[in-house]
């Protein structure tokens, strides 16, 4: 399984979600966002964490707009995988792989904690490693994570099970508690917690590892 | 040709940053402010000078990454 992970000027994740794709047996290539072709043979894509172009304008706006994004597009409409952590998260929403917005916290603080999550779905391969209803402890490290959809589309995400992650106790204002939302086909995630950050023992916890392992299962099978 | 961009939140998308604001008039006694909604202007310098045309291009730099419209409603100005 061969995942490429971006790298824009302010990604502070990039390496941390290398290293967890790593652990779990797959290849990893770190991709540049000045680049416009993603390498040959990429199953996923990962978008991580961090403050891409100080998030300037809006949190992801400039780097949606990058040339790299262009391939990332592409890579998704093709049916092909796509992780957005964070910013990432940010990113994906911005480029309209994902409905919604991630708007100011609603205490306006910058929030950076382990949360309890529930696993909404397993019904995806981000997912399948859980069993809906399962409840996990990953941090979240973010000022902009409310999510917000007009209620025509938080009934779609709800009618459609597309909400991978609500969060136990919502600590940021976010539409329904959500944490984590999938595309229409459910090859795309977007989610503001960092199950990188929890992904083996030295890190504090594991239960973020079981979304890599299973991710680089299912697509090593693809 | 200059361009002034006005970018909004919505009606109905909740506004922590203006809230605080309010709150924070409040604080110093200005009472009576209902409401507050932060938003942000943007000035652009256009080389060009026909100005049906550069509200044009403007407004479709809005659609694309000076607004996000999921949230944001924006308003062109030419002068």
């Amino acid at each position: 399984m061969h995942a490429a992970v971006i790298v824009f000027p302010g990604s502070n994740c990039d390496r941390d979600m290398a290293m967890a794709f790593e652990r779990a047996g797959a290849k990893v290539s770190m991709v540049w966002h000045k680049d416009t072709a993603l390498p040959e043979g990429v199953d996923i894509i990962g978008v991580p964490g961090g403050f891409s172009f100080g998030d300037y304008l809006r949190c992801g706006a400039i780097a949606a707009n990058s040339p790299i994004c262009r391939s990332v597009v592409a890579h998704a409409e093709k049916g092909g995988y796509v992780l957005g952590i964070c910013n990432g998260f940010q990113v994906l929403t911005e480029t309209g792989l994902l409905p919604g917005v991630l708007l100011r916290n609603v205490n306006l603080k910058y929030i950076c904690k382990p949360v309890r999550l529930r696993v909404d779905t397993a019904d995806s391969a981000f997912t399948a490693g859980y069993s809906a209803g399962q409840e996990i402890t990953v941090p979240i490290a973010h000022h902009d994570g409310n999510y917000f959809a007009d209620a025509d589309t938080l009934k779609r995400l709800h009618d459609e099970s597309r909400i991978a992650f609500t969060y136990c106790d919502n600590p940021n204002g976010s539409a329904d508690d959500i944490a984590g939302v999938l595309s229409q086909n459910r090859r795309v995630l977007g989610m503001m917690p960092h199950p990188e950050r929890m992904a083996e023992p030295l890190q504090g916890g594991t239960d973020g590892a079981a979304m890599f392992a299973t991710l680089v299962d299912q697509l090593a099978d693809a | 040709m200059k361009a002034r961009v006005h970018v909004m939140l919505k009606n109905g998308v909740l506004d922590p940053q203006g809230e605080a604001v309010r709150h924070a008039l409040g604080q110093l006694g200005f009472d009576g402010v209902e409401g507050v909604r932060q938003g942000k202007v943007i000035e652009l310098d256009l080389a060009e000078s026909d100005a049906e045309k550069a509200r044009a291009t403007v407004t479709e730099m809005c659609e694309k990454l000076l607004a996000n419209t999921v949230i944001e409603s924006y308003s062109v100005e030419i002068a």
